[in-house]
Protein backbone atom coordinates (compact mmCIF):
# COMPACT_ATOMS: atom_id res chain seq x y z
CA UNK A 1 0.00 0.00 0.00
CA UNK A 2 3.01 2.16 0.32
CA UNK A 3 3.00 5.10 -2.08
CA UNK A 4 6.64 5.17 -2.99
CA UNK A 5 6.29 8.89 -4.75
CA UNK A 6 6.52 11.91 -3.13
CA UNK A 7 4.53 12.81 0.31
CA UNK A 8 4.02 15.52 2.48
CA UNK A 9 4.01 15.24 6.23
CA UNK A 10 0.84 14.35 8.28
CA UNK A 11 -1.24 17.04 9.95
CA UNK A 12 -4.34 18.62 10.54
CA UNK A 13 -5.14 19.85 6.97
CA UNK A 14 -4.23 17.07 5.80
CA UNK A 15 -6.35 14.86 8.27
CA UNK A 16 -9.13 17.16 6.95
CA UNK A 17 -8.51 16.37 3.50
CA UNK A 18 -8.85 13.15 4.20
CA UNK A 19 -12.38 13.27 6.00
CA UNK A 20 -13.13 15.62 2.87
CA UNK A 21 -12.32 12.76 0.37
CA UNK A 22 -13.98 9.95 1.69
CA UNK A 23 -17.59 10.60 0.48
CA UNK A 24 -15.97 11.61 -3.04
CA UNK A 25 -14.02 8.10 -2.75
CA UNK A 26 -17.34 6.01 -1.18
CA UNK A 27 -19.17 8.19 -4.14
CA UNK A 28 -16.91 6.28 -7.03
CA UNK A 29 -16.68 3.25 -5.56
CA UNK A 30 -20.63 2.58 -4.70
CA UNK A 31 -21.51 3.89 -8.45
CA UNK A 32 -19.34 1.68 -10.33
CA UNK A 33 -20.16 -1.61 -7.84
CA UNK A 34 -23.45 -0.61 -7.68
CA UNK A 35 -23.00 -1.87 -4.16
CA UNK A 36 -23.36 1.13 -1.98
CA UNK A 37 -23.32 -0.97 1.45
CA UNK A 38 -20.41 -3.44 1.10
CA UNK A 39 -18.26 0.42 -1.13
CA UNK A 40 -19.11 2.12 2.16
CA UNK A 41 -17.29 -0.73 4.34
CA UNK A 42 -14.45 -0.72 1.61
CA UNK A 43 -14.12 2.80 1.78
CA UNK A 44 -13.64 2.61 5.80
CA UNK A 45 -11.35 0.34 5.87
CA UNK A 46 -9.18 2.67 3.39
CA UNK A 47 -9.65 5.31 6.00
CA UNK A 48 -8.42 3.56 8.63
CA UNK A 49 -5.57 2.52 6.84
CA UNK A 50 -4.56 5.72 6.03
CA UNK A 51 -5.02 7.18 9.28
CA UNK A 52 -2.60 4.75 10.50
CA UNK A 53 0.03 4.79 7.51
CA UNK A 54 -0.15 8.75 6.44
CA UNK A 55 1.00 9.91 9.59
CA UNK A 56 3.81 7.55 9.79
CA UNK A 57 4.74 7.60 6.15
CA UNK A 58 3.49 10.87 4.92
CA UNK A 59 0.46 11.97 2.77
CA UNK A 60 0.81 10.16 -0.74
CA UNK A 61 1.21 12.74 -3.68
CA UNK A 62 -2.50 11.60 -4.89
CA UNK A 63 -4.56 10.82 -1.76
CA UNK A 64 -7.15 10.61 -3.69
CA UNK A 65 -6.08 7.89 -6.08
CA UNK A 66 -4.20 6.71 -3.29
CA UNK A 67 -7.78 5.99 -1.42
CA UNK A 68 -9.97 4.57 -4.53
CA UNK A 69 -7.06 1.70 -4.84
CA UNK A 70 -7.34 0.77 -1.38
CA UNK A 71 -11.00 0.86 -1.28
CA UNK A 72 -11.28 -1.24 -4.53
CA UNK A 73 -9.02 -3.68 -3.63
CA UNK A 74 -10.87 -4.69 -0.88
CA UNK A 75 -14.21 -4.65 -2.88
CA UNK A 76 -12.17 -7.02 -5.05
CA UNK A 77 -11.51 -9.20 -1.96
CA UNK A 78 -15.23 -9.10 -1.11
CA UNK A 79 -16.25 -9.66 -5.06
CA UNK A 80 -14.20 -12.76 -5.16
CA UNK A 81 -15.11 -14.56 -1.82
CA UNK A 82 -18.77 -14.16 -2.88
CA UNK A 83 -18.31 -15.62 -6.10
CA UNK A 84 -16.00 -18.05 -4.38
CA UNK A 85 -19.40 -19.12 -2.14
CA UNK A 86 -21.49 -19.14 -5.17
CA UNK A 87 -18.89 -21.46 -6.80
CA UNK A 88 -19.49 -23.89 -3.96
CA UNK A 89 -23.25 -23.75 -3.71
CA UNK A 90 -23.49 -24.26 -7.38
CA UNK A 91 -19.94 -26.31 -8.50
CA UNK A 92 -19.89 -24.72 -11.47
CA UNK A 93 -16.44 -24.10 -13.39
CA UNK A 94 -14.87 -21.03 -12.56
CA UNK A 95 -14.59 -18.04 -14.58
CA UNK A 96 -12.22 -15.15 -14.78
CA UNK A 97 -13.55 -12.04 -12.92
CA UNK A 98 -14.33 -8.68 -14.21
CA UNK A 99 -11.51 -6.80 -13.10
CA UNK A 100 -11.80 -2.79 -13.13
CA UNK A 101 -8.81 -0.55 -14.18
CA UNK A 102 -8.17 1.79 -10.82
CA UNK A 103 -6.80 4.52 -13.03
CA UNK A 104 -9.74 4.41 -15.38
CA UNK A 105 -11.75 5.57 -11.90
CA UNK A 106 -9.75 8.51 -10.71
CA UNK A 107 -10.88 10.76 -13.30
CA UNK A 108 -14.39 10.04 -12.69
CA UNK A 109 -14.48 12.13 -9.57
CA UNK A 110 -18.63 13.83 -9.83
CA UNK A 111 -19.96 16.43 -6.75
CA UNK A 112 -23.19 14.58 -7.49
CA UNK A 113 -21.96 11.87 -6.22
CA UNK A 114 -21.95 13.22 -2.44
CA UNK A 115 -25.17 15.19 -2.70
CA UNK A 116 -26.77 11.70 -3.69
CA UNK A 117 -24.69 9.79 -0.17
CA UNK A 118 -26.02 12.98 1.59
CA UNK A 119 -29.56 11.89 0.60
CA UNK A 120 -28.63 8.19 0.94
CA UNK A 121 -28.17 8.96 4.66
CA UNK A 122 -30.78 10.59 5.58
CA UNK A 123 -33.13 8.57 4.00
CA UNK A 124 -36.97 8.33 5.21
CA UNK A 125 -36.86 4.66 5.98
CA UNK A 126 -34.00 5.61 8.78
CA UNK A 127 -34.18 5.96 12.43
CA UNK A 128 -32.46 9.03 13.38
CA UNK A 129 -30.01 7.50 15.34
CA UNK A 130 -28.86 5.59 12.41
CA UNK A 131 -29.21 8.24 9.96
CA UNK A 132 -26.97 10.33 12.08
CA UNK A 133 -24.22 7.70 12.22
CA UNK A 134 -24.26 6.82 9.24
CA UNK A 135 -24.07 10.12 7.76
CA UNK A 136 -21.39 11.25 10.04
CA UNK A 137 -19.31 7.88 8.69
CA UNK A 138 -20.43 7.97 4.86
CA UNK A 139 -20.44 11.57 4.39
CA UNK A 140 -18.08 13.16 6.80
CA UNK A 141 -15.45 10.71 6.83
CA UNK A 142 -15.71 9.79 10.98
CA UNK A 143 -14.55 5.84 11.85
CA UNK A 144 -17.25 3.96 13.55
CA UNK A 145 -15.06 4.17 16.98
CA UNK A 146 -15.13 8.09 16.80
CA UNK A 147 -18.36 8.03 16.26
CA UNK A 148 -19.08 5.60 19.32
CA UNK A 149 -17.02 7.46 21.34
CA UNK A 150 -19.32 10.74 20.36
CA UNK A 151 -22.47 9.26 21.74
CA UNK A 152 -20.63 6.70 24.60
CA UNK A 153 -21.71 3.60 22.87
CA UNK A 154 -19.12 0.56 22.51
CA UNK A 155 -17.88 1.05 18.87
CA UNK A 156 -19.37 -2.78 18.29
CA UNK A 157 -22.76 -1.02 19.10
CA UNK A 158 -22.02 1.82 16.47
CA UNK A 159 -20.80 -0.36 13.70
CA UNK A 160 -23.99 -2.61 14.26
CA UNK A 161 -26.34 0.30 13.76
CA UNK A 162 -24.99 1.85 10.78
CA UNK A 163 -24.95 -2.02 9.18
CA UNK A 164 -28.55 -2.29 10.13
CA UNK A 165 -28.79 1.79 8.57
CA UNK A 166 -27.40 0.08 5.34
CA UNK A 167 -29.40 -2.81 5.52
CA UNK A 168 -32.69 -0.82 5.32
CA UNK A 169 -31.15 0.96 2.74
CA UNK A 170 -30.65 -2.07 0.38
CA UNK A 171 -33.95 -3.07 1.29
CA UNK A 172 -36.06 -0.09 0.08
CA UNK A 173 -34.67 -0.65 -3.26
CA UNK A 174 -33.44 3.29 -3.65
CA UNK A 175 -31.03 3.19 -6.31
CA UNK A 176 -27.49 5.26 -5.84
CA UNK A 177 -28.77 8.47 -8.03
CA UNK A 178 -29.89 11.60 -6.95
CA UNK A 179 -33.52 11.61 -6.36
CA UNK A 180 -35.89 13.83 -9.07
CA UNK A 181 -36.54 17.25 -7.90
CA UNK A 182 -39.98 16.51 -6.31
CA UNK A 183 -38.50 13.82 -4.11
CA UNK A 184 -35.99 16.12 -3.48
CA UNK A 185 -37.80 18.71 -2.05
CA UNK A 186 -40.03 16.45 0.49
CA UNK A 187 -36.39 14.60 1.53
CA UNK A 188 -34.28 17.88 2.14
CA UNK A 189 -36.06 18.52 5.76
CA UNK A 190 -34.82 15.17 6.38
CA UNK A 191 -30.98 15.89 6.05
CA UNK A 192 -31.62 19.15 7.50
CA UNK A 193 -33.07 17.58 10.35
CA UNK A 194 -30.27 15.56 10.86
CA UNK A 195 -27.56 18.40 10.41
CA UNK A 196 -29.60 19.82 13.12
CA UNK A 197 -29.53 16.88 15.61
CA UNK A 198 -25.75 15.95 15.22
CA UNK A 199 -25.04 20.07 16.07
CA UNK A 200 -27.55 19.63 18.98
CA UNK A 201 -25.87 16.92 19.99
CA UNK A 202 -22.25 18.19 19.92
CA UNK A 203 -23.43 21.69 21.35
CA UNK A 204 -24.97 20.68 24.71
CA UNK A 205 -22.86 17.79 24.93
CA UNK A 206 -19.72 19.28 24.75
CA UNK A 207 -20.15 20.42 28.36
CA UNK A 208 -18.00 19.43 31.37
CA UNK A 209 -16.90 15.83 31.88
CA UNK A 210 -17.25 14.89 28.45
CA UNK A 211 -14.97 17.47 26.85
CA UNK A 212 -12.58 14.86 25.22
CA UNK A 213 -15.59 13.52 22.79
CA UNK A 214 -14.99 14.52 19.43
CA UNK A 215 -16.59 17.92 18.58
CA UNK A 216 -20.05 16.86 17.11
CA UNK A 217 -21.29 20.72 16.58
CA UNK A 218 -18.21 21.45 14.78
CA UNK A 219 -18.53 18.20 12.51
CA UNK A 220 -22.16 19.41 11.71
CA UNK A 221 -20.76 22.91 10.79
CA UNK A 222 -18.37 21.24 8.37
CA UNK A 223 -21.06 18.76 7.22
CA UNK A 224 -23.36 21.61 6.59
CA UNK A 225 -21.12 23.87 5.39
CA UNK A 226 -20.75 21.24 2.42
CA UNK A 227 -23.90 21.04 1.86
CA UNK A 228 -24.66 24.17 0.96
CA UNK A 229 -21.77 23.70 -1.38
CA UNK A 230 -23.46 21.08 -2.96
CA UNK A 231 -26.89 22.89 -2.76
CA UNK A 232 -26.25 26.28 -2.95
CA UNK A 233 -29.71 27.17 -4.09
CA UNK A 234 -30.88 26.10 -1.32
CA UNK A 235 -31.96 29.06 1.90
CA UNK A 236 -32.68 27.12 4.50
CA UNK A 237 -29.48 24.95 4.56
CA UNK A 238 -28.31 28.83 4.65
CA UNK A 239 -30.43 29.09 7.09
CA UNK A 240 -28.98 26.17 9.30
CA UNK A 241 -25.51 27.09 8.60
CA UNK A 242 -26.26 30.49 9.96
CA UNK A 243 -28.23 28.75 13.08
CA UNK A 244 -25.25 26.48 13.86
CA UNK A 245 -22.72 29.43 13.44
CA UNK A 246 -25.46 32.18 15.65
CA UNK A 247 -25.38 29.50 18.42
CA UNK A 248 -22.04 27.94 18.57
CA UNK A 249 -20.52 31.50 19.04
CA UNK A 250 -21.74 31.89 22.24
CA UNK A 251 -20.41 28.38 23.59
CA UNK A 252 -17.90 29.96 25.71
CA UNK A 253 -20.16 31.94 27.52
CA UNK A 254 -22.90 29.58 28.58
CA UNK A 255 -21.14 27.97 31.27
CA UNK A 256 -19.38 29.26 34.78
CA UNK A 257 -16.42 28.12 35.90
CA UNK A 258 -18.17 25.08 37.98
CA UNK A 259 -19.37 24.01 34.46
CA UNK A 260 -22.89 25.26 35.51
CA UNK A 261 -25.69 26.59 32.93
CA UNK A 262 -25.04 30.48 32.31
CA UNK A 263 -28.35 32.10 31.13
CA UNK A 264 -28.68 34.24 28.42
CA UNK A 265 -29.22 36.86 30.33
CA UNK A 266 -25.98 36.04 32.68
CA UNK A 267 -23.68 36.09 30.00
CA UNK A 268 -20.41 37.46 29.26
CA UNK A 269 -21.22 38.82 25.97
CA UNK A 270 -17.54 39.77 25.66
CA UNK A 271 -17.14 35.99 25.22
CA UNK A 272 -18.86 35.73 22.19
CA UNK A 273 -17.45 34.46 18.90
CA UNK A 274 -17.83 37.77 17.34
CA UNK A 275 -15.98 36.44 13.72
CA UNK A 276 -18.89 33.41 13.63
CA UNK A 277 -21.44 36.20 14.65
CA UNK A 278 -20.52 37.99 11.91
CA UNK A 279 -20.28 34.93 9.23
CA UNK A 280 -23.82 33.44 10.69
CA UNK A 281 -25.72 37.41 10.34
CA UNK A 282 -24.22 37.58 6.72
CA UNK A 283 -25.13 34.16 5.47
CA UNK A 284 -28.54 34.64 7.25
CA UNK A 285 -29.16 38.13 4.87
CA UNK A 286 -28.11 36.45 2.23
CA UNK A 287 -30.39 33.31 3.11
CA UNK A 288 -33.13 35.86 3.76
CA UNK A 289 -33.01 37.19 0.01
CA UNK A 290 -32.92 34.13 -1.78
CA UNK A 291 -36.97 33.44 -1.19
CA UNK A 292 -39.47 31.53 0.84
CA UNK A 293 -38.66 32.10 4.24
CA UNK A 294 -38.25 28.49 6.35
CA UNK A 295 -37.94 27.03 10.06
CA UNK A 296 -33.78 27.24 10.21
CA UNK A 297 -33.57 30.99 8.71
CA UNK A 298 -36.26 32.13 11.20
CA UNK A 299 -34.44 30.49 14.55
CA UNK A 300 -31.17 31.59 13.01
CA UNK A 301 -32.92 35.08 12.71
CA UNK A 302 -34.21 34.72 16.29
CA UNK A 303 -30.32 33.77 17.20
CA UNK A 304 -29.40 36.95 15.68
CA UNK A 305 -31.25 39.34 17.38
CA UNK A 306 -29.86 37.68 20.34
CA UNK A 307 -26.50 38.15 18.81
CA UNK A 308 -26.57 42.04 18.09
CA UNK A 309 -27.71 43.08 21.66
CA UNK A 310 -24.82 44.22 23.57
CA UNK A 311 -26.52 43.91 27.02
CA UNK A 312 -28.98 41.64 27.25
CA UNK A 313 -31.39 44.39 28.60
CA UNK A 314 -30.59 45.29 25.18
CA UNK A 315 -32.16 42.33 23.60
CA UNK A 316 -35.06 43.92 20.83
CA UNK A 317 -37.94 41.66 22.22
CA UNK A 318 -41.08 43.24 19.85
CA UNK A 319 -38.70 41.89 17.18
CA UNK A 320 -38.33 38.44 18.48
CA UNK A 321 -41.66 37.97 19.26
CA UNK A 322 -42.71 39.07 15.83
CA UNK A 323 -39.92 36.27 14.21
CA UNK A 324 -41.60 33.32 17.28
CA UNK A 325 -45.41 34.74 15.59
CA UNK A 326 -43.90 34.11 12.00
CA UNK A 327 -42.30 30.19 12.92
CA UNK A 328 -45.47 29.54 14.50
CA UNK A 329 -47.02 29.98 10.95
CA UNK A 330 -44.15 28.02 9.27
CA UNK A 331 -43.58 25.38 11.52
CA UNK A 332 -46.22 25.23 14.70
CA UNK A 333 -44.77 22.82 17.46
CA UNK A 334 -45.41 23.06 21.49
CA UNK A 335 -41.71 24.25 21.73
CA UNK A 336 -42.59 26.97 19.03
CA UNK A 337 -45.06 28.12 21.66
CA UNK A 338 -43.71 27.93 24.86
CA UNK A 339 -41.12 30.43 23.30
CA UNK A 340 -43.20 32.41 22.41
CA UNK A 341 -44.65 32.53 25.56
CA UNK A 342 -41.82 33.87 27.04
CA UNK A 343 -41.36 36.89 24.28
CA UNK A 344 -45.43 37.70 24.91
CA UNK A 345 -43.85 37.81 28.52
CA UNK A 346 -40.75 39.94 27.82
CA UNK A 347 -42.95 42.50 25.47
CA UNK A 348 -46.38 42.37 27.23
CA UNK A 349 -45.35 40.89 31.19
CA UNK A 350 -45.32 38.01 32.58
CA UNK A 351 -49.53 37.62 33.09
CA UNK A 352 -49.97 37.45 29.79
CA UNK A 353 -46.89 35.20 28.77
CA UNK A 354 -48.42 32.60 31.75
CA UNK A 355 -51.59 32.56 29.81
CA UNK A 356 -50.14 31.73 26.43
CA UNK A 357 -48.75 28.64 28.26
CA UNK A 358 -52.17 26.99 29.00
CA UNK A 359 -53.26 26.48 25.78
CA UNK A 360 -50.05 23.84 26.43
CA UNK A 361 -51.48 22.35 29.36
CA UNK A 362 -53.75 20.32 27.37
CA UNK A 363 -50.98 19.00 24.43
CA UNK A 364 -50.28 15.55 25.01
CA UNK A 365 -46.89 16.14 23.79
CA UNK A 366 -46.05 18.80 26.15
CA UNK A 367 -47.73 16.93 29.37
CA UNK A 368 -45.65 16.57 32.10
CA UNK A 369 -42.56 18.23 29.80
CA UNK A 370 -39.95 19.66 32.53
CA UNK A 371 -39.48 22.40 29.94
CA UNK A 372 -42.88 23.96 30.65
CA UNK A 373 -42.48 24.19 34.43
CA UNK A 374 -39.30 25.86 33.92
CA UNK A 375 -40.89 28.62 31.88
CA UNK A 376 -43.93 28.66 34.32
CA UNK A 377 -41.31 28.84 37.14
CA UNK A 378 -39.41 32.04 35.24
CA UNK A 379 -42.65 33.47 34.96
CA UNK A 380 -43.86 33.16 37.92
CA UNK A 381 -40.68 34.96 39.64
CA UNK A 382 -41.47 37.73 37.39
CA UNK A 383 -44.32 38.25 38.06
CA UNK A 384 -43.05 38.32 42.01
CA UNK A 385 -44.82 35.00 43.22
CA UNK A 386 -41.78 33.54 44.15
CA UNK A 387 -43.55 30.79 46.16
CA UNK A 388 -45.15 29.57 43.00
CA UNK A 389 -42.06 29.93 40.89
CA UNK A 390 -40.00 27.66 43.56
CA UNK A 391 -42.75 24.90 43.44
CA UNK A 392 -42.74 25.18 39.51
CA UNK A 393 -38.30 25.16 38.99
CA UNK A 394 -38.79 22.42 41.50
CA UNK A 395 -40.93 20.43 39.68
CA UNK A 396 -38.87 21.06 36.42
CA UNK A 397 -35.92 19.61 38.54
CA UNK A 398 -37.36 16.45 39.03
CA UNK A 399 -38.40 15.64 35.31
CA UNK A 400 -35.72 16.60 33.62
CA UNK A 401 -33.00 13.65 32.35
CA UNK A 402 -30.32 16.74 32.24
CA UNK A 403 -28.08 17.15 34.99
CA UNK A 404 -26.72 20.33 33.96
CA UNK A 405 -30.01 21.55 33.75
CA UNK A 406 -31.11 19.84 36.63
CA UNK A 407 -28.75 21.96 38.52
CA UNK A 408 -29.40 25.25 37.20
CA UNK A 409 -33.31 24.68 37.89
CA UNK A 410 -32.27 23.33 41.64
CA UNK A 411 -30.48 26.63 41.93
CA UNK A 412 -33.15 28.88 40.61
CA UNK A 413 -35.71 27.48 43.45
CA UNK A 414 -32.84 27.42 46.24
CA UNK A 415 -32.07 31.22 45.48
CA UNK A 416 -35.74 32.33 45.26
CA UNK A 417 -36.07 30.02 48.43
CA UNK A 418 -33.60 32.38 49.74
CA UNK A 419 -35.11 35.98 48.88
CA UNK A 420 -38.54 34.66 50.42
CA UNK A 421 -37.35 34.22 53.97
CA UNK A 422 -35.26 37.65 53.76
CA UNK A 423 -37.90 39.29 52.12
CA UNK A 424 -36.19 42.99 52.05
CA UNK A 425 -33.15 41.29 50.30
CA UNK A 426 -34.97 41.10 47.15
CA UNK A 427 -33.86 37.80 44.75
CA UNK A 428 -31.07 39.12 42.72
CA UNK A 429 -33.14 38.97 39.25
CA UNK A 430 -34.75 42.60 38.57
CA UNK A 431 -38.37 41.73 38.28
CA UNK A 432 -38.48 43.70 34.87
CA UNK A 433 -35.12 42.70 33.09
CA UNK A 434 -35.42 39.44 30.72
CA UNK A 435 -34.70 36.37 32.63
CA UNK A 436 -33.81 33.84 29.88
CA UNK A 437 -33.72 30.30 31.33
CA UNK A 438 -31.86 27.28 29.94
CA UNK A 439 -35.80 26.83 29.40
CA UNK A 440 -36.66 29.20 26.69
CA UNK A 441 -33.58 28.51 24.81
CA UNK A 442 -33.84 27.25 20.91
CA UNK A 443 -30.21 26.63 21.28
CA UNK A 444 -30.67 30.47 21.70
CA UNK B 1 -31.71 8.45 24.56
CA UNK B 2 -30.52 6.11 27.33
CA UNK B 3 -32.23 3.85 29.62
CA UNK B 4 -30.78 1.53 32.58
CA UNK B 5 -32.97 -1.48 32.91
CA UNK B 6 -32.75 -3.16 36.35
CA UNK B 7 -34.09 -6.30 37.02
CA UNK B 8 -35.47 -7.51 40.20
CA UNK B 9 -35.46 -10.73 41.67
CA UNK B 10 -37.94 -12.02 44.31
CA UNK B 11 -35.91 -13.01 47.43
CA UNK B 12 -37.37 -16.25 46.70
CA UNK B 13 -35.13 -16.29 43.13
CA UNK B 14 -32.35 -17.24 45.47
CA UNK B 15 -33.62 -20.54 44.57
CA UNK B 16 -32.09 -20.51 41.59
CA UNK B 17 -29.44 -23.01 42.14
CA UNK B 18 -32.00 -25.52 42.75
CA UNK B 19 -33.48 -25.05 39.38
CA UNK B 20 -33.62 -28.25 37.20
CA UNK B 21 -30.68 -28.05 34.53
CA UNK B 22 -33.22 -27.53 31.85
CA UNK B 23 -34.86 -25.01 33.18
CA UNK B 24 -31.74 -23.43 34.06
CA UNK B 25 -30.53 -23.59 30.44
CA UNK B 26 -33.54 -22.61 29.03
CA UNK B 27 -33.32 -19.19 31.51
CA UNK B 28 -29.23 -18.80 30.57
CA UNK B 29 -30.18 -19.20 26.91
CA UNK B 30 -33.17 -16.80 27.15
CA UNK B 31 -30.80 -13.99 28.70
CA UNK B 32 -27.96 -14.59 26.34
CA UNK B 33 -30.37 -13.96 22.98
CA UNK B 34 -31.86 -10.90 24.74
CA UNK B 35 -28.48 -9.96 24.63
CA UNK B 36 -27.71 -11.01 21.33
CA UNK B 37 -30.15 -9.28 19.77
CA UNK B 38 -29.62 -5.95 21.96
CA UNK B 39 -26.33 -5.97 20.17
CA UNK B 40 -27.55 -6.86 16.81
CA UNK B 41 -30.12 -3.68 17.11
CA UNK B 42 -27.19 -1.63 17.98
CA UNK B 43 -28.67 -0.82 21.29
CA UNK B 44 -26.58 -2.31 23.71
CA UNK B 45 -24.29 -0.26 25.53
CA UNK B 46 -23.69 -2.43 28.82
CA UNK B 47 -25.33 -5.57 31.24
CA UNK B 48 -24.14 -7.29 34.12
CA UNK B 49 -25.33 -9.81 36.14
CA UNK B 50 -25.04 -9.31 39.55
CA UNK B 51 -23.59 -11.75 42.23
CA UNK B 52 -26.73 -13.76 44.98
CA UNK B 53 -27.58 -11.37 48.06
CA UNK B 54 -25.57 -13.80 50.28
CA UNK B 55 -22.30 -11.79 48.77
CA UNK B 56 -23.89 -8.53 49.32
CA UNK B 57 -22.48 -5.92 52.46
CA UNK B 58 -24.10 -3.18 53.27
CA UNK B 59 -21.51 -0.23 54.37
CA UNK B 60 -22.18 2.55 56.09
CA UNK B 61 -20.53 4.90 57.46
CA UNK B 62 -20.43 5.21 61.35
CA UNK B 63 -20.82 8.44 63.82
CA UNK B 64 -17.11 8.39 63.97
CA UNK B 65 -16.62 7.89 60.27
CA UNK B 66 -15.41 3.91 60.41
CA UNK B 67 -17.33 2.06 58.21
CA UNK B 68 -19.53 -0.59 59.55
CA UNK B 69 -20.99 -3.28 57.31
CA UNK B 70 -23.44 -5.47 57.55
CA UNK B 71 -23.15 -9.22 57.41
CA UNK B 72 -25.62 -10.00 55.64
CA UNK B 73 -28.31 -8.31 53.24
CA UNK B 74 -30.98 -6.48 55.16
CA UNK B 75 -34.31 -7.83 54.64
CA UNK B 76 -36.17 -6.83 51.26
CA UNK B 77 -38.44 -8.29 49.27
CA UNK B 78 -36.77 -8.07 46.24
CA UNK B 79 -33.01 -7.54 45.14
CA UNK B 80 -31.36 -6.08 41.87
CA UNK B 81 -30.40 -9.17 39.95
CA UNK B 82 -28.40 -7.28 37.52
CA UNK B 83 -28.68 -4.51 34.84
CA UNK B 84 -29.09 -3.62 31.17
CA UNK B 85 -27.87 0.01 29.60
CA UNK B 86 -29.82 0.17 26.19
CA UNK B 87 -29.41 3.09 23.76
CA UNK B 88 -32.85 3.35 22.08
CA UNK B 89 -35.11 5.43 20.01
CA UNK B 90 -37.87 5.90 22.88
CA UNK B 91 -38.88 5.55 25.87
CA UNK B 92 -41.51 2.99 24.27
CA UNK B 93 -38.65 0.71 22.95
CA UNK B 94 -37.21 0.43 26.37
CA UNK B 95 -40.30 -0.81 27.88
CA UNK B 96 -40.55 -3.04 25.07
CA UNK B 97 -36.88 -5.05 25.99
CA UNK B 98 -37.73 -4.38 29.71
CA UNK B 99 -41.26 -6.67 29.16
CA UNK B 100 -39.48 -9.20 27.12
CA UNK B 101 -36.88 -9.76 29.75
CA UNK B 102 -39.50 -10.05 32.11
CA UNK B 103 -40.88 -12.57 30.99
CA UNK B 104 -37.55 -14.66 31.60
CA UNK B 105 -38.70 -18.41 31.59
CA UNK B 106 -38.27 -19.94 35.53
CA UNK B 107 -39.13 -23.20 36.71
CA UNK B 108 -41.02 -25.58 34.65
CA UNK B 109 -40.56 -22.95 31.68
CA UNK B 110 -43.21 -20.64 33.11
CA UNK B 111 -41.97 -16.85 32.80
CA UNK B 112 -41.36 -15.26 35.69
CA UNK B 113 -42.88 -12.05 35.08
CA UNK B 114 -39.74 -10.03 37.08
CA UNK B 115 -39.90 -6.36 37.79
CA UNK B 116 -38.33 -4.43 35.84
CA UNK B 117 -37.25 -0.97 36.64
CA UNK B 118 -36.81 1.30 33.68
CA UNK B 119 -35.25 4.82 34.16
CA UNK B 120 -33.81 7.30 31.96
CA UNK B 121 -30.20 7.93 32.20
CA UNK B 122 -29.65 11.59 32.79
CA UNK B 123 -27.61 13.43 30.11
CA UNK B 124 -26.85 16.48 28.51
CA UNK B 125 -30.36 18.24 27.82
CA UNK B 126 -32.62 17.02 25.07
CA UNK B 127 -32.19 19.54 22.65
CA UNK B 128 -34.82 19.42 20.50
CA UNK B 129 -37.09 22.03 19.70
CA UNK B 130 -38.93 21.19 16.77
Amino acid sequence: MTEAANTAPWDAASEHLLRKLAPQVLGVVARRFRDFSSAEDAVQEAMLAAFKQWPQEGVPENPRGWLIRVAIRRMTDIARSEIARRLRETAVTPREEPMIEPSEMESDMDPEDTRVLLFMCCHPALSTSSAIALTLRAVGGLTTAEIANAFLVPEATMAQRISRAKQSIKASKVPFRMPIPQERRERLPAVLHVLYLIFSEGYVSSIGAHLQRLDLACEAIRLTRGARALLPEDAEIAGLLALMLLTNARRNARTGPNEELVPLDKQDRSLWDRAEIAEGTNLLTLALSQGAVGLYQLQAAIAAVHDEATRAEDTDWPQILALYELLQRVSPSPMVTLNHAIAVAMVHGPERGLERLQTLDKDERLAGHFRLDAVRGHLFEKLGDLEKAVQHYRAAATRTTSLPEQNYLMAQAARLDEAREQPNHDSSEPKLRPLKTKASKAPH
Amino acid sequence: MKYILMMNTMRAGAGVPAWPKADLRAHIDFMHNVNRELHEAGEWVSAEGLSFPDQARLVKAGRDGVSVTDGVFPESKEFLAGFWIVDVESPERAYAIAARISTAPGPGGAPLNMPIEVRPIMSAPPQEML
